[in-house]
C-alpha cells in the first residue's frame, strides 16, 4: 500500500460523534460544512444532520456529525456524543444531556439572552460555566466571540470554535486550509484562517 | 467523483444526470433545496409555481407533452397538489414524472405530521424511499424510468433526517434524454367518466406489474445474517437507524426502498427465514398493516412510538429493552429559546399595533408571521393552513354575525359589537392560496379585513423568489405581479385598499382602526423587505438606534414588541448595535423619546 493509501485507511479507523449547538444565525451549520467536507477528504465516511427552516430565526439549533469507517444513522443520541461543541454558554446545559461519560465539551464563554430572558419571563442561568465545571471535567471554556472580533469581525467565531475543536478531536492533520479555501468566501478567506489557528492555539 | 450532498442536493443532481427537463415547485421546508439546486443546472426549465398544484400541474403537462419532468413539495403541499396527483396516475406519464414528497416526521417546521406513503397507496402510485444521499441520487434517477416504465407517475418519499442530512455521494454523469414526440391521446388524457372508468381498470393491471416488479427490483433487498433469529424490516431514514441500533446483533434485513406496491413475496421470503420480526418504521405502521394482512406476526407499532422522529436510542431500548445512557446534567434550567421574529423584522410593528387592539381576533396563516403568537406579542387565534387565514377570518364573521342575531333577539339592551376579524397573510402566501379566499369574501360580503404583509420574499422557507418580487427563480426580471391592483380586481373598493409601511406604527394603527370602522372588505397592505434580505442588509448596515440613558425611564415599554436586540440592563434599556437595523419600531414606541436612529443609509 501507498504511504497515502496507509495514510486514508489510519484515518478511516478514526470515528467520533460530534454534537454542535448554538443559537440561529451563529454559524453552526457552516463550521460544520468544513467539518464534514475535511473528514470526507481524509477518507473517513461522515454525515451531518441539520434542522432548517423556522427554528433558525434565533432559536436553539444543532448539528450532528458523525464518521467513521461506516456510519448509518445521521444523528447522535443522547449520552453519545464524543464533544459537544457549544456556541453559547446556556445552549451546553441545555444539551449536556447528549455527552456521552468522559466525553469532552467546549463552549463558548459568550452569552446570548433569549426573548423570553429579555422580557422577563425567566431568567438566564447564573455561573453557568461555573456549573458545567462541576458535572464535566474534561471542558474547555473560552471567549471565541472576543477572539474573532480582535481578528475582524465576531461572525468568525464559528470558525474559532472549529480550529479548538479539531485539534481537541486530534484531527489536526487533515489539510483544513484547503477546505476552508473551498467552502469559505474568498474575501473572508483569511480572516478564517486566522480565526481557525487562533481557535488551535486554545488547546 | 465523491462528494458530501444533502438529500436535497443528491436529488437535484440525480434530477439532471437522469436527463429531467422541467422542474417545478412551491418551497417548503424541508423541500425548498431540490429546486434551488436544480436551478443551477441549465439543462432543466424550472420554476417557483404560485402553488404545490400548480408545480405538479406544470410538470404534468410536460410529461404529456413527453418530457422527464419532476415537482417537488413538503408533506402538506400534497394535499393542495392532490387533485391532479390522483388524476395523473390515471393518465400516467409519456416523459417520466416524479413527485418529490418530503415528510416531516418530528415536525421540525410543520404545522402537522402526515405521513405521506398512504397517497401512494391511495392513488395506486409506485413509490421509492432512498435512505442516504447516495439512494437519493440513485432512486431518482431510475423513478423517471419506472414512471416511463409502468407509465404511472412515481411518488419520490424523503423525511427531513433525508433531506438535510449529508452524507458522501459518487455521482454519474447526465444522460441526454429527448422530448418525446407529441402524439395526442384523448382516450387516455381526457379525463371524461367514461375515459377515466377505462384508465380504472388498467390501473388495477398496473398494480399487478408493479407488484411483481417490487419482489424483483434491486431496491428491495434482503440482508441475511449468521443466525436466522431475528429480521427487521425497514425503509428510509429507520432503516439506518435500526442498523446503528443493532450494530451489535446478529439481525438479519430486508430493506426496503420500493415501498408501493410493497413486495409480498420477498415478504413472505424473509418471514420464512427468520422466527421474529420487526418492523421499524416512523409515525404511521405503513410496512407494518400489510406485512399483517400477509398473515405474518410481526411487532412495529407496539413497541415503538408513532409520534416524533425515531432514533438509535429509542429503538434500541424498544426492541433490545437496553436503556439509553443519557449525558449528565449541569442542574441549570435553561430558559426557554424558540425561533422569535428577527431584529428589525417588518411584521414585528403590524404584530405590536394588533396586540394593542381590543375586541379583534385574528386568523393568521403559514409563514415567519406565525410567530406573531409567541410573547409578548401574543397575537393570533388561529393557524389551519397555506391560505386559510382569509377564507376561515370569512367563516368567523359568519358564526359571530349569526350569534350577534341571536343576541339581538335575546337580550336586545345587552347588544355587544362582535369582534373584528383580522386575516394576516405573507405575501407568497397569498399568491398561493389567500386570493380565492379574497375573491369570497369580497363576493360574499364578508366585513373582516385581511392584513397583506408584504416582506417581498418567502421569507421562511430562505428567501425564494415569489409572484410579487419580480424574478423567476434563476434571477431573471419578469413580471411583478402588484397587490394593490390584484386586490382591486378581485373586487376590493379601490377606498378600501390602504397601502402603509410597515415599519411605521402610526400609519399601521390607523389602517387598523379605519379596517376596524368599515362595514366592507377591507384591505391593508403593510410593505417592508424581510430584514434579512441581502441587499436590504446591505442598505441598512450603517444603521442602528441608540438610546439617551437619560431619557430612559426604564419602563420597558419598548420590550413589549419582542425585538431581541433590546435587553433591560441596571433599570435602562439597551440595544445591540450588532443585532439593531434602525427599524425604528422601540423608537416610536418609546414614551420619552429616548430612542433615535443613528448611522446612514448606504444606497
Amino acid at each position: 500500500m501507498s504511504n497515502d493509501k496507509l495514510e486514508r485507511a489510519g484515518k478511516a479507523q478514526k470515528r467520533g460523534n460530534i454534537l454542535l449547538v448554538g443559537v440561529g444565525g451563529q454559524g453552526t451549520i457552516l463550521a460544520s460544512k468544513v467539518l464534514s467536507e475535511g473528514l470526507m477528504r481524509a477518507g473517513c465516511d461522515v454525515k451531518m444532520s441539520e434542522i432548517h427552516g423556522m427554528s433558525q430565526r434565533g432559536g436553539s439549533v444543532s448539528t450532528h456529525v458523525k464518521f467513521g469507517p461506516v456510519v448509518y444513522s445521521p444523528i447522535i443520541d443522547e449520552g453519545r456524543a464524543d464533544i459537544l461543541v457549544s456556541f453559547e454558554k446556556v445552549e451546553a446545559a441545555r444539551w449536556l444531556t447528549y455527552l456521552r461519560p468522559g466525553g469532552m465539551l467546549v463552549v463558548n464563554d459568550y452569552e446570548i439572552r433569549p426573548l423570553s430572558v429579555l422580557t422577563g419571563a425567566a431568567q438566564y442561568p447564573e455561573d453557568v460555566i461555573g456549573k458545567l465545571k462541576d458535572v464535566v471535567p474534561n471542558l474547555l471554556a473560552f471567549d471565541a466571540g472576543a477572539i474573532a472580533a480582535r481578528l475582524g469581525s465576531v461572525k468568525a467565531q464559528n470558525i474559532v470554535l472549529l480550529g479548538a475543536l479539531v485539534k481537541c478531536m486530534g484531527l489536526d492533520d487533515i489539510d483544513w486550509r484547503t477546505v476552508l479555501k473551498d467552502i469559505v468566501p474568498s474575501k473572508t478567506y483569511e480572516l478564517n484562517v486566522r480565526a481557525f489557528e487562533a481557535g488551535a492555539e486554545k488547546i | 467523483m465523491r462528494q458530501i450532498m444533502t438529500g436535497n442536493e443528491a436529488i437535484a443532481r440525480g434530477a439532471w444526470e437522469a436527463g429531467c427537463r422541467v422542474a417545478a415547485a412551491y418551497p417548503g421546508t424541508p423541500s425548498s433545496e431540490i429546486l434551488e439546486n436544480i436551478a443551477g443546472y441549465d439543462e432543466i426549465d424550472s420554476e417557483w409555481s404560485t402553488n404545490e398544484k400548480v408545480a405538479l400541474e406544470v410538470a404534468s403537462g410536460a410529461s404529456i407533452a413527453g418530457a422527464r419532468s419532476l415537482a417537488a413539495m413538503k408533506h402538506v403541499g400534497l394535499n393542495v397538489a392532490a387533485d391532479p396527483f390522483f388524476t395523473m396516475s390515471y393518465i400516467g406519464a409519456s416523459g417520466g414524472l416524479v413527485v418529490v414528497t418530503a415528510d416531516d416526521p418530528g415536525l421540525f417546521s410543520s404545522q402537522n405530521e402526515q405521513d405521506n406513503r398512504w397517497y401512494a397507496l391511495h392513488a395506486k402510485t409506485p413509490m421509492l424511499e432512498p435512505s442516504d444521499s447516495q439512494e437519493c441520487l440513485d432512486f431518482i434517477k431510475d423513478a423517471f424510468d419506472i414512471s416511463e416504465r409502468f407509465d404511472a407517475p412515481v411518488l419520490f418519499r424523503v423525511t427531513t433526517r433525508i433531506c438535510h442530512s449529508k452524507s458522501v455521494v459518487e455521482l454519474g454523469v447526465r444522460e441526454d434524454v429527448p422530448v418525446k414526440p407529441y402524439e395526442r391521446d384523448p382516450a387516455k388524457r381526457v379525463m371524461t367518466p367514461a375515459a377515466a372508468k377505462a384508465r380504472r381498470y388498467i390501473l388495477e393491471e398496473r398494480e399487478k406489474k408493479l407488484r411483481e416488479f417490487s419482489n424483483e427490483c434491486s431496491y428491495n433487498k434482503i440482508e441475511w445474517a449468521a443466525s436466522r433469529k431475528v429480521g427487521v424490516i425497514a425503509s428510509g431514514i429507520g432503516y439506518q437507524h435500526a442498523r446503528e441500533a443493532f450494530e451489535t446483533e446478529d439481525f438479519s434485513y430486508l430493506k426496503l426502498g420500493f415501498t408501493y406496491p410493497l413486495p409480498d413475496e420477498l415478504i413472505r421470503r424473509f418471514a420464512e427465514g427468520v422466527e421474529k420480526i420487526y418492523v421499524v418504521e416512523e409515525n404511521e405502521p405503513y410496512i407494518e398493516t400489510f406485512v399483517k394482512s400477509l398473515g405474518i406476526a410481526c411487532e412495529g407499532r407496539s413497541l415503538l412510538p408513532a409520534v416524533d422522529e425515531l432514533n438509535a436510542g429509542i429503538i434500541q431500548s424498544a426492541v433490545l429493552g437496553r436503556e439509553a445512557k443519557s449525558g449528565p446534567s449541569a442542574g441549570v434550567l435553561p430558559p426557554p429559546r424558540p425561533p422569535v421574529l428577527c431584529p428589525g423584522c417588518s411584521h414585528r410593528g403590524v404584530f405590536y399595533t394588533l396586540s394593542k387592539e381590543k375586541d379583534i381576533v385574528v386568523s393568521s396563516d403559514i409563514g415567519c408571521y406565525t410567530l406573531g403568537v409567541a410573547p409578548p406579542l401574543s397575537v393570533t387565534d388561529s393557524v389551519i393552513c397555506m391560505g386559510a387565514s382569509v377564507s376561515a377570518g370569512i367563516g368567523y364573521f359568519k358564526a359571530f354575525s349569526s350569534a350577534q342575531k341571536d343576541a339581538r333577539e335575546e337580550k336586545p339592551e345587552k347588544q355587544k359589537k362582535p369582534p373584528k376579524i383580522f386575516s394576516v397573510i405573507g405575501d407568497s402566501t397569498f399568491f398561493h392560496s389567500g386570493v380565492t379566499g379574497l375573491i369570497d369574501a369580497v363576493i360574499n360580503k364578508s366585513e373582516s379585513a385581511l392584513l397583506i404583509l408584504d416582506n417581498r420574499t418567502t421569507a421562511m422557507t430562505g428567501h425564494q423568489e415569489n409572484p410579487g418580487t419580480g424574478f423567476t427563480i434563476k434571477g431573471d426580471a419578469t413580471v411583478r405581479i402588484n397587490l394593490r391592483d390584484l386586490c382591486a380586481a378581485c373586487g376590493v373598493r379601490p377606498e378600501n385598499v390602504r397601502t402603509v409601511d410597515s415599519y411605521d406604527i402610526s400609519a399601521v394603527t390607523q389602517a387598523v382602526r379605519d379596517a376596524k370602522a368599515s362595514r366592507e372588505f377591507f384591505v391593508i397592505i403593510a410593505e417592508q423587505p424581510c430584514a434579512l434580505i441581502k441587499d436590504v442588509v446591505r442598505r441598512r448596515a450603517g444603521l442602528r438606534c441608540e438610546v439617551d440613558r437619560d431619557k430612559c425611564i426604564g419602563c420597558k415599554a419598548c420590550v413589549k414588541a419582542g425585538c431581541p436586540a433590546l435587553s433591560p440592563n441596571d433599570g435602562k434599556v439597551e440595544i445591540d448595535s450588532a443585532m439593531c437595523n434602525g427599524c425604528m419600531i422601540c423608537a416610536e414606541i418609546c414614551p420619552t423619546g429616548a430612542i433615535s436612529r443613528v448611522g446612514e443609509f448606504d444606497e
